[in-house]
């Protein structure tokens, strides 16, 4: 029988370190994240249901926007509810906006709206439909006592809704879709709260009980985590990938807390469930969009302030999880709710301490001390038998008023991994070199792993090496580390890594190099030796070259393996190319100014001397035309070559070769023209000249 | 006396040269000289790249081609002008000059282009 009973203890102990995970409330960096991820663009959020659900997340984390926000909806929420062709979507999300903001409004507003919603809840058949329009009537309630919003026909509604039920609790959107969801159960179930709410008369009791097993049908159906969350699957894929377990989990909490609110009689939900429910919204962390943060967000809301209804989970989480020994760290625990909020005058207890790996757990059954002041819960020192390495600790919480039993979720025992780690002793480093044959000591060096080496040995094949070196943990045990190599590496780049075998506290390797010749491709020369001992746990974990080997090997035989070639270094292959400097030829060197300047007048002197010449010649312009016509194209030809050679400047300093032709062809039509004219008009002049 | 006998005779033929040359119509001596002009300014560039260098080395070719085509072109233009040659009798010297005046414009267009 005993035997039987330890056999079962067994397994559960080996059951429950799977489940060893750490939950965190809500914290400062989901308030970073949700100011970062609402940021209005352009001056405004982009619809009404995303700016309800920025202040629906600033409400909770208690992040102070409203009066800026407000100032910039509040004209589109006047104008949406003022509109009489809005969509009811539309009006639904304008009222939980104005709901938060309060803007400006009067009845006569609501009580146009009431009735057209009372009109479309008659006539309405899908799932959506319903909830928007019973949403909305319930937010005019909320926010305006003196319009009429109960509904005369509240079972009939609630019949309506429930016939979108299926047998497994979940819902259609509508009659006319046979698809269920889980995100619509939710849906579903906040609508029905809307109802009972806004009901005139109590509804019949027997469609509640049906609810009822409704609502314990969609537990069953609940998808569990191995670390203890767990979530409600969405079977359903809309068209944006919208859904998904976080907003069908977070609508069937939303869905759950508002119905269980609005009927005064309890749901019996078992309280671990709705603590599962909470680690899962916490185990996401915090989510990169906005739709997932404010669906977190708002579902843990719920869960904390739902009236105790249902349970309140209670949060154990470990500041630190990492726990050091040398230092001497004292194990804190703190209790929260899942926003992060304080919890009743509750006691912590240590329970049971399981080590990782091995299936025994110590029964430890120890109180933690609560310091008001940091509202931690402390253990002094840890147990005895803790030593390096990783642990997992089961905890349980304790309130001390029996009343808040019912109210608060604790999920019983609550197992936190957590490392323990500590400096590692390491003695007796020494290595030597043997004779092979004998195992006489050749040389033999001493080594201080904790500080640096530079031994010089060298062996030849017929020797050996030897490595000792002994690990001790703070309390004097035997240390085994994740990692002991030695690794020698030849001057080419070939290495060879070998695993340094232990016995309790001793480390021993031994090469013996005759056997290795082969290995070792028959290299000679210089290796390069290296050790690694390093654990998680190990705070003083090192890999450090410990110096230097000269080792003589015979030639290699002809058919020996060549060493493999070295593998490409991936740093330099895909890593940034080497910078290219790019060499411009110098610019050849320039003469002096002056001399420059000297040669521009020497070349100017020839036209000087042209110009002179013709002086000398006594040159006149008695043939240039003088009567009106000839002389006005002759002094257009003259104006035509200049044009031409100025054009031929401008494209020297800045036109370009198409350009230039294009006005050079305009300019050559008209210096042809006149041209002609004015040598034509020479040749019949001088032609008279000779025939008188 | 051979040496001033030399003299003499070089005296004598440049002598001749001149008056020969004096008799040359004005219109000829103008493209003489202007030949004269282009052919300096060709000379006083290629001194320049001796002395310097000849760096910008298509600067120095298109000044250079520059002078050289339009003293080549002058050169055409004088023979056509000439009344002396009997092969352009029937071309008159408008025609020759409108030539020279096209020719040049498309030399210096190459010139500019290729002056960089």
């Amino acid at each position: 029988m005993a035997r039987g009973l330890r056999f079962l203890v067994l397994i559960l102990s080996v059951a429950s370190i799977c489940d060893a995970a750490t939950f965190n409330p809500i914290s400062d960096s989901h308030r970073s994240a949700a100011l970062e991820l609402f940021t209005p663009t352009d001056g405004s959020l982009k619809s009404l249901e995303e700016t309800f659900e920025a202040l629906r997340t600033f409400e909770v984390l208690g992040i102070d926007k409203k009066s800026e926000i407000k100032g910039y909806t509040c004209p589109t929420v006047v104008d949406t509810l003022w509109s009489p062709s809005s969509a009811l979507k539309d009006l639904f999300q304008a009222l939980r906006v104005n709901g938060v903001l309060k803007c400006e409004l009067n009845d006569e507003v609501f009580a146009g709206i009431a009735s057209r919603l009372k009109d479309n809840v008659k006539d309405a058949n899908s799932l959506l439909d319903l909830h928007y329009s019973i949403g909305s009537l319930k937010l005019i309630k909320g926010q305006t006592a003196e319009v009429d919003v109960h509904l005369e026909d509240a079972d009939g509604i609630f019949r309506a809704i429930k016939a979108l039920s299926q047998s497994d609790g979940r819902w259609r959107f509508s009659s006319n879709n046979p698809e269920s969801s889980t995100y619509a159960a939710g849906i579903a179930l906040e609508t029905l709260a809307g109802v009972v709410a806004l009901a005139s008369h109590d509804i019949d009791q027997s469609l509640m009980d049906t609810l009822k097993q409704d609502i314990l049908k969609l537990f069953d159906g609940i998808e569990r985590y191995d670390d203890g969350s767990c979530y409600f699957d969405e079977k359903l894929v809309d068209a944006q990938g919208n859904w998904g377990p976080v907003s069908a989990s977070s609508s069937i909490v939303r869905g759950l807390t508002s119905f269980a609110t609005s009927t005064p009689e309890s749901l019996n939900l078992p309280g671990d469930r709705v603590l599962c429910l909470a680690k899962f919204f916490l185990g996401i962390g915090v989510p990169g969009n906005f739709k997932d943060l404010y669906h977190q967000i708002d579902a843990l809301a719920s869960l904390e302030n739902n009236r105790q209804v249902i349970s309140i989970p209670l949060i154990l989480s470990l500041p630190s999880s990492v726990l050091s020994v040398t230092r001497k760290d004292q194990l804190k625990v703190r209790v929260n709710t899942v926003l992060g909020s304080a919890v009743p005058p509750l006691s912590v207890k240590l329970m049971q301490i399981f080590t990782s790996g091995s299936k025994d757990a110590s029964i430890i059954d120890q109180e933690l001390k609560f310091d008001p002041e940091t509202k931690l819960h402390v253990l002094d020192a840890l147990p005895e038998n803790v030593d390096v390495g990783k642990y997992i600790f089961t905890f349980e919480i304790l309130l001390h008023d029996p009343e808040h039993k019912k109210i608060y979720a604790t999920g019983g025992r609550t197992k936190v991994s957590v490392y323990v780690t500590g400096v590692v002793n390491i003695d007796q480093a020494e290595i030597a070199i043997l004779d092979s044959d004998l195992g006489n000591v050749e040389t033999k060096k001493r080594l201080d792993l904790t500080g640096e080496n530079t031994i010089a040995l060298s062996a030849n094949h017929l020797q050996k090496l030897r490595l000792t070196f002994q690990l001790t943990t703070p309390f004097g045990r035997a240390f085994k580390p994740h990692q002991a190599f030695l690794r020698l590496r030849h001057e080419n780049g070939v290495e060879h890594i070998f695993l340094v075998r232990s016995s309790g506290k001793n480390f021993e390797i031994t090469l013996d190099f005759l056997g290795l010749v082969e290995k070792f491709f028959y290299l000679s020369g210089g290796y390069d030796i290296q050790l690694t001992v390093g654990d998680s746990v190990m705070e003083n974990s090192f890999l450090q070259p410990l110096g230097y080997l000269d080792l003589d090997l015979p030639d290699a035989p002809e058919k020996a393996a060549r060493p493999p070639p070295q593998p490409v270094d991936f740093s330099s292959k895909y890593g940034p190319r080497a910078e290219i400097t790019h060499i411009f030829r110098s610019p050849d060197k320039r003469p002096p100014t002056e001399l420059s300047f000297a040669f521009l007048g020497l070349v100017l002197l020839p036209l000087g001397g042209f110009l002179i010449g013709l002086l000398l010649l006594r040159v006149n312009l008695r043939n240039f035309p003088s009567s009106t016509l000839p002389a006005f194209f002759a002094i257009s030809f003259h104006i035509g070559i200049a044009a031409v050679l100025s054009l031929y400047v401008v494209f020297w300093l800045k036109l370009d070769l198409f350009t230039t032709l294009k006005a050079l062809g305009i300019l050559g039509i008209s210096l042809m023209f006149t041209g002609h004219r004015t040598l034509s008009h020479l040749a019949s002049t001088s032609a008279k000249l000779k025939s008188a | 006396m051979a040496r001033s006998s030399t003299a003499k005779d070089a005296q004598a033929l440049i002598q001749s040269l001149r008056s020969a040359y004096a008799a040359t119509p004005t219109n000829l001596k103008i493209i003489d000289l202007y030949i004269i002009f282009a052919v300096s300014t060709a000379l006083i560039q290629v001194v320049y790249m001796a002395l310097v260098g000849s760096f910008p080395f298509n600067s120095f070719l298109s000044g250079v081609l520059s002078c050289v085509g339009t003293a080549v072109l002058a050169v055409c233009l004088r023979i056509q002008v000439n009344k002396e040659n009997k092969e352009f009798k029937d071309l008159p010297p408008e025609r020759a000059f409108a030539d020279f005046v096209l020719c040049n414009l498309v030399l210096h267009l190459v010139i500019m282009n290729f002056l960089g």
